[in-house]
């Protein structure tokens, strides 16, 4: 058992590591500017110049999923975060203090987790306007109830503990509790959820590019690429693959990282 | 210097009363011991003295008078004050009641952060005389290392440092004993003892154990449901048990221990 999960972080973590160098690197640069059109380079199949071919506009597929995979993950990693942060706020005080906060907020927190997650982003995002921010910000809320419901589960186990209590007898205030004692051991329980959490996230990005109301062309985005490469799945089937198999990477990275992470909490 | 007077707790989420008219009082220093069955509700009366029942979970009446201050109605800041300062607990379980992710030292240090005023060097000097004090093996060593690494019978000894790292005047220990095997029980309760001593600290235990009660303190309140049926010096009670419940109590201790 040990051995198989320390492999799924092994691997996890050689990919996370790829696929977050090549997004580094494609922050300074890149083969070709991703945006950069050649009329006279339509459609070219993977070649030595184009390791990846290039796509309708004669653009550089390479080095667009680098720049596409890179605001990916920044905004899966933004999510998150507004996910993780505001979740941490309320599961910390429903489960600290229970009682009509505890229900108000929970009920609420159920609301928002009934609705069909696609639709309520597509809405929040209607109400703005489309673009790398507003998917940010509508994803973001989408993400709360999750970890709000683990946070408030652990922090309500931890609170009965009887070093919490003891903290409790010494005077210490609730502010303390939280942050000092609570916050450090509920963090073993979170780190599986950030990582499955960030997977949804960046398949959330990815479906709301596609749809057209994430990142705007000509800007490159995973998604983004794959809505405009299935017009030519079958003339230059590279163009889906390339963006289709970056996601994968992604997703897996961290997939098998949580996995590895998940099974050494749990042992 | 802590008098308990006609103290009921009703529990509001089944209306179980707990604990129903208790009458107590401890002088500075004295060593009382608190013992009856589970459900006796002695853990309760220790929670609503220490201030660790959820005020509205419960309903209590009577008084909890500590040095002329009813901590049944002072305000949670009056209440924090006292906790930890004037009044320390130690716990049943050493196990669960250390932060496992937090260094010993710091733990027993933290009192100190939260009631005084005290400088990180100061904290680090009380906190390893407080662990010399009760027999930790190399304060300087322990300091550093993380509950999982000591054994059972350090845990409770690094717990009743940090209770006694800023010497309260008032030491409620709940089963402090019953989680540590016999050998090691002696010695915690020695270690209360020689605590109380040097310190001039009152002790309340609660336990079920009588033995233990006897060991360690002078005087002796027996509960049963929820009242306080017996109570006075400790070996007068042994020798001449009043109550008929006292009496099955002293009865059950095994015989071969019974005179030990």
């Amino acid at each position: 058992m040990k051995i198989e999960h320390n492999k799924n972080f092994t691997v996890g973590a050689v990919i996370t590591c790829f696929m977050l160098a090549v997004i580094l690197v494609g922050m300074f640069w890149t083969p070709y500017d991703p945006n950069a059109m050649d009329g006279a380079a339509k459609r070219l199949a993977p070649c030595l110049a184009h390791p990846l071919g290039t796509d309708n506009f004669g653009r550089d597929i390479l080095s667009r999923v680098i720049e596409g995979a890179g605001a990916t993950f920044l905004i899966a990693a933004a999510t998150v975060a507004i996910g993780l942060a505001a979740g941490l706020v309320i599961g910390g005080l429903t489960g600290w203090y229970g009682g009509w906060l505890d229900e108000c907020l929970m009920r609420l927190n159920d609301a928002v987790a009934a609705f069909p997650s696609i639709l309520l982003a597509l809405v929040l995002i209607a109400l703005m306007e489309p673009g790398r921010s507003s998917v940010i910000l509508a994803l973001g809320v989408l993400f709360v109830p999750s970890f709000a419901r683990i946070v408030r589960a652990e922090v309500a186990r931890q609170k009965s503990l009887d070093y919490v209590a003891s903290a409790r007898l010494m005077g210490a205030g609730d502010v303390r509790i939280l942050l000092l004692h609570i916050l450090p051991n509920i963090v073993p329980v979170l780190l599986p959820s950030v990582a499955i959490g960030f997977n949804n996230a960046v398949l959330a990005e990815a479906s709301m590019s596609y749809l057209g109301v994430g990142v705007q062309p000509p800007d490159a985005s995973l998604g983004r690429m794959l809505n405009e490469a299935q017009g030519y799945l079958m003339s230059a089937p590279w163009y889906a693959l390339s963006a289709g198999a970056a996601i994968i990477l992604l997703i897996l990275g961290f997939g098998l990282l949580s996995e590895g992470l998940g099974g050494d909490a749990g042992a | 210097m802590l008098e308990i007077k006609d103290l009921h707790v009703r529990f509001l989420s089944t209306g179980k009363e707990a604990v129903r008219g208790v009458d107590l009082a401890i002088g500075p220093g004295q060593r009382m011991g608190l013992v009856g069955e589970s459900g006796s509700g002695k853990t309760v009366t220790a929670m609503a003295l220490s201030g660790l029942i959820e005020r509205w979970n419960v309903d209590m009446s009577g008084q909890v008078l500590f040095e002329g201050r009813d901590l049944l109605t002072c305000s949670r800041e009056q209440l924090r004050r006292v906790q930890g300062k004037d009044i320390g607990v130690v716990f049943q379980e050493p196990m669960t009641s250390l932060n496992p992710l937090m260094k010993v030292g710091r733990q027993v240090e933290e009192v100190l952060k939260i009631h005084t005023q005290a400088s990180p060097a100061e904290r680090r000097r009380l906190a390893l005389e407080a662990m010399a004090q009760v027999g930790l093996p190399e304060p300087e060593v322990t300091y550093e290392k993380y509950p999982h690494q000591l054994s059972g019978g350090q845990r409770q000894r690094a717990v009743i440092a940090s209770a006694m790292v800023i010497h309260p005047k008032l030491l409620i220990c709940d089963e402090p004993t019953t989680a540590l095997d016999v050998t090691v029980q002696a010695q915690i309760l020695e270690l209360l003892r020689s605590v109380s001593r040097d310190y001039g600290v009152a002790i309340l235990l609660i336990s079920h154990d009588l033995r233990v009660v006897r060991k360690l303190c002078e005087s002796v309140a027996v509960m049963y449901k929820g009242r306080i049926v017996e109570h006075g010096d400790t070996e007068e009670v042994f020798a001449h048990p009043q109550d008929e419940y006292t009496r099955r109590l002293i009865a059950a201790i095994p015989k071969r221990t019974r005179h030990e």
